[in-house]
């Protein structure tokens, strides 16, 4: 971990919810420290990607908080917090990256348009500033820069990917949720996507929280690891402490499952 | 004398057509819509005797506004003679019996679509303008639960993002008519489809501005002397039309100017689309 800090980036306390008779969330507790890069991994179904959303705002959880302590030190609860904050915080020290880069990609705009959105929503006004900003971002997430005025419609699946990972970063957020960041893609563009995320998050020290089925992908990026079952945590750790010597019946069924080429 | 005495009114019809209820109600949304600038504000629109698109919203408006000693203006692109603005001033004429007039000076209520007249407005008159579309963030977001959320918010960086298009493609921002406008600081506004020529008339005018928008039922007002901003970056501020040319009638270098083509080899002239303008200048000794 590049940065030591006193105190947790997001404490997340007792998150439960529920969908008429099924549950969720039950009861999912985590800390997430500054720089430090946390996978979530499970099956599908087991309430990951609620888990992500409830983080996000997108979905009101039943019981249960979510604290985000900003850089200024003050701690809000993004399950409480008022509409506008929560808004600003989405587009300033918080970023979501989509499974699918179409939801989180504007496709009907320029790819500097998309990067620049965020910059603009915070109040940037200077043209000539918000379109050097972009042209940086996409060079850092390997786009060439020339294709700064195209549709992301006319991107590869893996460019797509990345100029949203480059439209989140460019507000220099502290917290990024990531689901499934490399679902979709061959693997051959999965791996230069999982290079260009680890360098990132080394380069900028953001934390991430990462939902993914995908062991593989939680064993090259995470320090640390959840593992959930039917909505609860059933085992937490170092990544590599979780993966080599899993302690949990499910985690060894999951571990043991991975292809071994 | 420009003013027309009314012609007969038609019996059995309430004054300026709609029912007294009904103006009651639109009266009621201009109250809320002056009482927050720019805000649009949602009212039961009525079936008007002519189609959505042609100003229902606009006469709607003007119904409710007018009174039996008003003097009626009606224009459409500026002119006081196209179709559009002929059959609004006699249907008023008719339903209202008022007096009706083509000067912008001698007006009390001016109904627009598409322009704001070059003659400076004064305070007592009331504009009345045309909308087709109300909400300006409806090509970000389709859902109206979530735009009125952003207008809640004020949550409006995502209308740049139209205007960086425009500079990252043509090179300056092209958006020409119905140029979004921040109203009182406040709440993002679409000025129905006038030139952005006349955008800068909408700021601090003494006159107070109401817009109609029939078929999405929506009501907002400029009281007088608010502030109207229109959008820009600060590297690429706001700027109105220029023409090389001045009107081939009235030698106007300071109006609206319509091209028109007068024959098949290339031949084109610029005159004034403020018609009332053009022929009051004109009046006053003005040539090409």
């Amino acid at each position: 971990m590049s940065r030591i800090a006193a105190l947790p980036l997001l404490e997340v306390e007792g998150l439960t919810k529920r969908f008429g008779a099924r549950i969720a969330l039950r009861d999912v507790s985590f800390e997430l420290w500054p720089g430090e890069v946390l996978a979530i991994v499970g099956e599908s179904g087991s309430g990951k990607t609620t888990l992500l959303n409830a983080i996000a705002g997108r979905v009101a959880p039943d019981a249960g908080r979510v604290l985000y302590r900003a850089l200024d030190g003050a701690v809000a609860d993004l399950v409480t917090l008022s509409e506008a904050e929560r808004r600003r915080l989405l587009r300033t020290d918080l970023g979501l990256v989509h499974q699918n880069p179409r939801d989180g990609l504007r496709l009907a705009v320029s790819a500097g348009a998309n990067i620049g959105e965020r910059l603009m929503a915070a109040g940037a006004r200077h043209y000539g500033a918000i379109r050097a900003r972009a042209l940086d971002w996409l060079a850092r997430v390997e786009i060439d820069p020339a294709r700064i005025d195209d549709m992301p419609a006319t991107f590869s699946g893996g460019m797509q990917q990345r100029l949203q990972i480059a439209r989140n970063l460019v507000s220099d957020p502290r917290v990024v949720l990531m689901d499934e960041p490399t679902g979709g893609l061959d693997v051959s563009v999965q791996a230069r996507l999982l290079d260009l995320l680890r360098d990132l998050v080394a380069e900028i020290g953001v934390a991430v929280v990462l939902v993914t089925h995908d062991l593989g992908v939680a064993r090259l990026l995470a320090h640390r690891l959840l593992v959930m079952q039917q909505g609860r945590v059933i085992e937490s750790g170092l990544t590599d402490q979780v993966l080599d010597d899993p302690q949990h019946a499910y985690t060894q069924l999951l571990v043991s499952s991975v292809l071994q080429l | 004398m420009t003013v027309t005495p009314p012609s007969e009114t038609l019996a059995g019809y309430s004054f300026a057509y709609l029912d007294e209820q009904t103006k009651r109600m639109i009266r009621r949304a201009l109250l809320k819509a002056v009482a927050i600038p720019g805000y649009q504000v949602p009212f039961a629109s009525r079936e008007m005797p002519l189609p959505y698109g042609w100003g229902t919203g606009g006469i709607q408006v003007t119904a409710a506004v007018i009174g039996r000693d008003d003097v009626l203006k009606v224009i459409d692109q500026g002119s006081d003679d196209t179709t559009n603005a002929v059959s609004i001033r006699k249907f008023f004429a008719r339903t209202a019996g008022v007096r009706t007039t083509d000067r912008t000076t001698e007006a009390t209520v001016i109904q627009t679509r598409h322009r704001v007249p070059e003659t400076k407005l004064q305070a007592g008159q009331i504009m009345v303008y045309q909308v087709p579309i109300p909400e300006p963030l409806r090509w970000l977001e389709a859902r109206e639960t979530e735009t009125r959320k952003m207008h809640a918010l004020a949550d409006y960086g995502g209308m740049y993002v139209k205007l960086y298009e425009d500079i990252a493609h043509a090179g300056r921002i092209t958006t020409a008519y119905d140029y979004p406008v921040m109203v009182n600081h406040r709440y993002l506004m679409r000025p129905s489809p006038i030139p952005r020529f006349d955008n800068p008339k909408l700021d601090r005018s003494p006159a107070l501005q109401l817009f109609g928008a029939g078929r999405e039922k929506r009501i907002y007002a400029l009281p007088p002397y608010t502030p109207v901003k229109s959008l820009d970056f600060a590297d690429h501020p706001f700027s109105i039309e220029r023409w090389d040319e001045r009107c081939a009638i009235c030698g106007a270098g300071d109006s609206f100017l319509d091209e028109i083509v007068t024959d098949d080899r290339g031949g084109r002239r610029f005159v004034c689309s403020d018609t009332d303008y053009c022929s009051g200048r004109v009046a006053a000794g003005h040539r090409a």
